[in-house]
């Protein structure tokens, strides 16, 4: 397993990645650089949270045109896998790799708290095959914009390609703990060819031993089983 | 503007020097100043930067300890937490950038206690802060609640610190002066502390991150006068934080560290390029020739006063080895930073800067450091008043309905609304975020935990500034102990108003030496700390608020402690016991928010119990005999279980001896006491009994949703709930 | 030639942060209100003297970093000289 975690200037969830990648696959990640132009060859390409490049201009804006870039592009044009979580959500949305936008918060704070998500029943994310989507997972958010945009038209072909991924909340209940104001209660949703996952959410926060919840361990490692199968 | 060579008096007078002051400046010059030298002087000499008034207390404070690496006197305290590890901290003010303007004010409070921590050579890994707003119902305590709260969150959030804990209050004494005060905990390998005084005349001085603006010139000065309406349109020498060049800034330095290229290192804090250079130079017993044309700037036609006085952010001054000058280099190119040699340590005791290659300063360093001023200042006697009685507070309600009211009151309800703006878990490392009794946070690699709190009761200070100061160490030793943590160490923020009044002066004094009694005899050294005086608007003094931040460790964080109940556990009081015949009403909360008075004697403190009790609860923890702890503090015992009862969302049902009224009971604030859920309590009791510590079965908790005493008070748990989580949003969110 | 450039959300796209001074606007007693947008104003240098070659110089950036034009319009004055 070669998994590769993508720092920014400003990046600040980059260790607890690292760490949370090394609990569940005994290997420590590889950390890389914005300046590098190249990207080795990896199983899984990881852009953690934080505030890359300060969120000047806009979240993530900065960070989709550093010289890595390119090479996570080429990356996914050959099919690779891809997380996003929090700021690393932002940047593939600023990059182009995953349709919508994160607008401002509607409360207009920062939140920091636990949410609960539900695992879209007809998701076609190929990351999370194996995670089961009748059980509630509890992970933590925080952030300032998370509140999930798309134009009508774009919302609804990433409904109806499965492309939603997790949402804030029962899924069949309307904001039912929705922390940001986010379209139909989205958390995370995935590229067309299901290879790509951005997530507010911050599953290395809740990896058990210690944490309030062990619900993000249980996501990641069904990241990490689909990459080997 | 030209401005004149040869400064008077006026000007001094107008920096905020007395004439004794400003004779003695012209004294050691053998000549009267220039703008700029005058400007280092009253910098230097400010109550911010030189402790004039507090400084001949501050000495009498117990600052040595066996783990204690570093007392005051440099950026932060050191203190050895084993394996090799040291933790790291300080506790800051920044009350009136605060007023002027919330956001930026509090942002820079929080950059300017993170740097002051990382540049010991540690990496930060806790954010704590105390704060103390206006009236709630104040038509500006929204905004300055909102701005305050976004600011520390913007600066914490985005660099990366998680903001773990602190306190808020609120009270009419405040209205125009906030206390904005931010501690910062960091982690360093107790051999690799740096400090600030520089060595090896030759070596390099290097200027590195942000670049020089003029703001916040003579910040450290307004940190030393009084408020007045006319300082609130100072808006533009606020300083503007700028939290990602402040996490470049920390990566650099700390990567730097670990190359082992840096001799000396002091950042730009209050009194900016004054401070640090002066400083560094005069610790190494040294001298120091800067030229101020390379100091980095990012406005045209910047003076020497200008640029020595300015408070820009994100700024450190280094002396480094020469030999790893290309290596540090390399470093801050890659962390995108200005690095820029400016000037050279030297032998000459003297602090030369050049401009436009002419001396712009030349002062001999000793006299500004060494023979800064510092004032016995006259202090009158507090008159201690009486203890209100506890019947002539009682009120003829029920004492559920008391128990909604004051936990929904703005000084008991849940602080969510605004701790919830702040990242509290970023680095993976918090066990126990906000909301408990103090936070805690892993040693990162270890089993190890820190536990972390900031407290102060400024009403009992008011009325008792001695048992006040006392008051603040044993609740925050309390809070530590609660959570099962040993308590090690204590930094100290010290809010008064104009300590050129004796009774301001009296508040300073006995509050010092009651936190100096307090920490004595718990061994609980301070190792670092602040002061911050005059704060005051238009004459009226804020209620005086020795806040005291406290470190505690854990060896396995798996056996610490929370305030979440149990089901079916048995629930105690320790440190009471059925013959308690005081319950100390006066000055609570209960007596403050349902009986509307306000004063009188605070609750005794008896330190010999306190310790006793301390020592008792960590061998509770040992013996596994704790299963949820609390500390009694503000709103009194019933507060304390409530709160216990939310955390764990459970209910529980409690029997109360008739020694003591009701009220007195659930809501006195008697010190010293602690309630414990336990599911042993045969052993809990034989084992108090051998330790002679009073304790008192009060009930057991229970998965109904319900409170039920015994006198046949009922509230449900979802009522407490309600009051307790809309408290703050319903009034803030008007 | 200084060009100043103006980014707004395009129409229809969420803003919340203009929704809450729209609101703010209304509680003040603003009924003839119709409407809040809000955007930014970026004024760049650009080193020439043809006013085309500046606007296109700055449309440019604009599409590549400036704008995110899946939900922002963009406007580019030039600025004459005084």
């Amino acid at each position: 397993m070669r998994v590769a975690i993508i720092v920014f200037p400003g990046s600040n969830c980059d260790r607890d990645m690292m760490v949370a990648v090394e609990t569940l696959t005994g290997r420590r990640p590889a950390l890389i650089w914005h300046k590098q132009t190249n990207l080795d060859p990896v199983d899984l390409a990881i852009i953690p949270g934080g505030f890359s490049f300060g969120d000047y201009l806009r979240c993530g804006a900065l960070a989709a045109h550093a010289p890595i870039m390119n090479a996570l592009h080429d990356h996914a044009a050959r099919g690779g896998a891809i997380l996003g979580v929090c700021n690393g959500f932002q940047i593939l949305s600023e990059a182009g790799m995953l349709p919508g936008y994160l607008a401002r918060n509607k409360e207009l704070k920062f939140v920091c708290k636990q949410t609960t998500l539900s695992v879209s029943s007809d998701t076609s994310c190929e990351l999370i095959k194996s995670l089961d989507n009748s059980e509630k997972l509890h992970i933590p958010v925080a952030h300032n914009e998370g509140n999930f945009f798309a134009d009508p038209e774009t919302l609804d072909a990433i409904e109806s390609n499965g492309q939603v991924v997790l949402r804030y909340g029962n899924e069949d209940k309307q904001n039912s703990g929705n922390p940001n104001g986010s379209l139909n209660d989205i958390a995370g949703i995935c590229s067309s060819n299901g290879k790509i996952l951005g997530m507010m959410p911050h599953p290395e926060r809740a990896m058990g031993a210690g944490h309030e919840s062990a619900d993000g361990k249980k996501l990641l490692q069904s990241i990490f089983e689909a990459i080997v199968t | 503007m030209s401005v004149p060579t040869k400064m008077g008096f006026e000007n001094a007078a107008s920096m905020g020097l007395s004439k004794e002051e400003w004779e003695r400046v012209c004294t050691h010059l053998g000549r009267l100043p220039n703008l700029c030298e005058l400007g280092i002087f009253s910098a230097m000499w400010s109550e911010h930067c030189s402790y004039k008034s507090s400084k001949k207390w501050l000495k009498t404070l117990p600052t040595q300890g066996e783990r204690v690496i570093q007392g005051p006197g440099e950026n932060a305290g050191v203190v050895d937490i084993g394996d090799g590890l040291a933790v790291v901290f300080k506790i800051e003010s920044h009350n009136h950038p605060s007023f002027i303007e919330p956001y930026q004010g509090a942002a820079t409070g929080v950059g300017g206690i993170l740097r002051d921590v990382f540049t010991m050579g540690a990496r930060p890994i806790a954010l704590l802060n105390a704060l103390r707003f206006g009236e709630i119902d104040h038509e500006k305590t929204p905004h300055l609640v909102s701005g305050v709260t976004a600011g520390i969150g913007g600066y914490g959030n985005c660099i990366g610190i998680p903001t773990v804990g602190g306190e808020v209050e609120f009270d009419a004494s405040y209205n125009g002066n906030i206390l904005v005060n931010a501690m910062a905990v960091g982690l360093a390998h107790s051999d690799r502390i740096f400090y600030s005084a520089a060595s090896g005349a030759g070596n390099p001085v290097i200027y590195v991150g942000a670049k020089t603006g003029r703001d916040g010139i003579h910040g450290a000065t307004m940190a030393s006068t009084e408020f007045s309406d006319e300082t609130e349109s100072k808006r533009p020498t606020v300083q503007v934080g700028d939290p990602f060049t402040g996490k470049l800034l920390m990566e650099a330095c700390l990567e730097l560290m670990a190359a082992d290229a840096v001799v000396a290192i002091q950042d730009m804090g209050a009194a900016g390029l004054t401070s640090s250079s002066v400083e560094m130079a005069a610790k190494g017993g040294l001298g120091m020739e800067i030229d101020l044309d390379l100091v980095p700037v990012r406005e045209t036609k910047m003076s020497a006063y200008e640029i020595m006085l300015s408070e820009s952010q994100e700024r450190m001054l280094m002396v480094i080895d020469p030999s790893q000058a290309e290596i540090a280099r390399q470093i801050f190119n890659k962390w995108d930073l200005d690095f820029m040699p400016i000037g050279q340590v030297t032998e000459t005791d003297r602090l030369i800067l050049l401009k436009e290659g002419e001396v712009a300063c030349d002062i001999p360093l000793a006299p500004l450091v060494d023979d800064a001023p510092e004032y016995d200042r006259p202090h009158s006697t507090p008159e201690i008043p009486e203890e209100v009685p506890a019947h002539t507070l009682i009120q003829d309600i029920s004492i559920s309905a008391a128990l909604k009211n004051l936990i929904g009151s703005e000084d008991l309800c849940s602080r969510r609304w605004i701790y919830e703006q702040y990242d509290s878990h970023v680095m993976a490392d918090t066990i126990i975020g906000p909301g408990g009794d103090c936070a805690l946070t892993r040693v990162y690699g270890t089993n190890k935990a820190l536990a972390l709190t900031t407290d102060c009761t400024p009403r009992y200070v008011e009325a008792d500034p001695y048992n006040g100061g006392k008051q603040a160490v044993v609740e925050a030793y309390r809070n530590i102990i609660a959570a099962g943590a040993t308590p090690l160490a204590v930094t100290n923020n010290l809010n008064f108003g104009n300590p050129e009044k004796p009774e301001i002066m009296a508040q300073l004094v006995h509050s010092v030496t009651g936190m100096k009694d307090a920490c004595a005899f718990l061994s609980t050294p301070v190792v670092s700390g602040n002061v911050s005086l005059y704060n005051e608007t238009d004459g009226n003094a804020i209620k005086p608020c020795p806040v005291i931040g406290m470190v505690g460790l854990i060896d396995d964080w798996q056996n610490a402690g929370t305030i979440a109940l149990p089901p079916d556990a048995a629930l105690f009081i320790i440190g009471q016991d059925a013959t308690t015949n005081t319950g100390w009403l006066s000055n609570s909360i209960y007596a403050k928010s349902l009986a509307q008075h306000v004063g009188g004697a605070p609750p005794p403190i008896d330190l010999e119990a306190e310790l006793r009790t301390g020592s008792f609860i960590l061998s509770c923890y040992e013996n596994k005999l704790v299963q949820a702890a609390h500390d009694i503090s503000d709103g009194g015992m019933l507060v304390a279980l409530a709160e216990m009862m939310l955390a764990g969302n459970q209910g529980a049902s409690i029997t109360l001896p008739d020694t003591l009224d009701t009220h007195s009971w659930c809501f006195a604030e008697n010190q010293s006491s602690y309630i414990i859920a336990t599911n042993n309590p045969d052993q809990l009791i034989r084992n108090a009994e051998h330790a002679h510590i009073p304790l008192l079965h009060l009930g057991k908790s229970n998965s109904n949703q319900e409170l039920k005493i015994s006198n046949g008070d009922l509230i449900s748990l979802e009522e407490i709930r309600n009051s307790y989580e809309t408290g703050l949003r319903s009034r803030l969110e008007k | 030639m200084q060009v100043t450039i103006t980014i707004e959300k395009k129409p229809g796209v969420l803003d919340p942060e203009a929704q809450a001074v729209n609101q703010a606007l209304s509680s003040l007693g603003f009924d003839d209100l119709q409407g809040v947008t809000m955007g930014r104003q970026i004024t760049v240098s650009i080193d020439t003297d043809d006013q085309e070659r500046a606007r296109y110089r700055a449309a440019k950036m604009c599409e590549s970093l400036l704008a995110n034009t899946v939900i922002e319009s963009y406007t580019i004055e030039i600025n004459e000289p005084s």
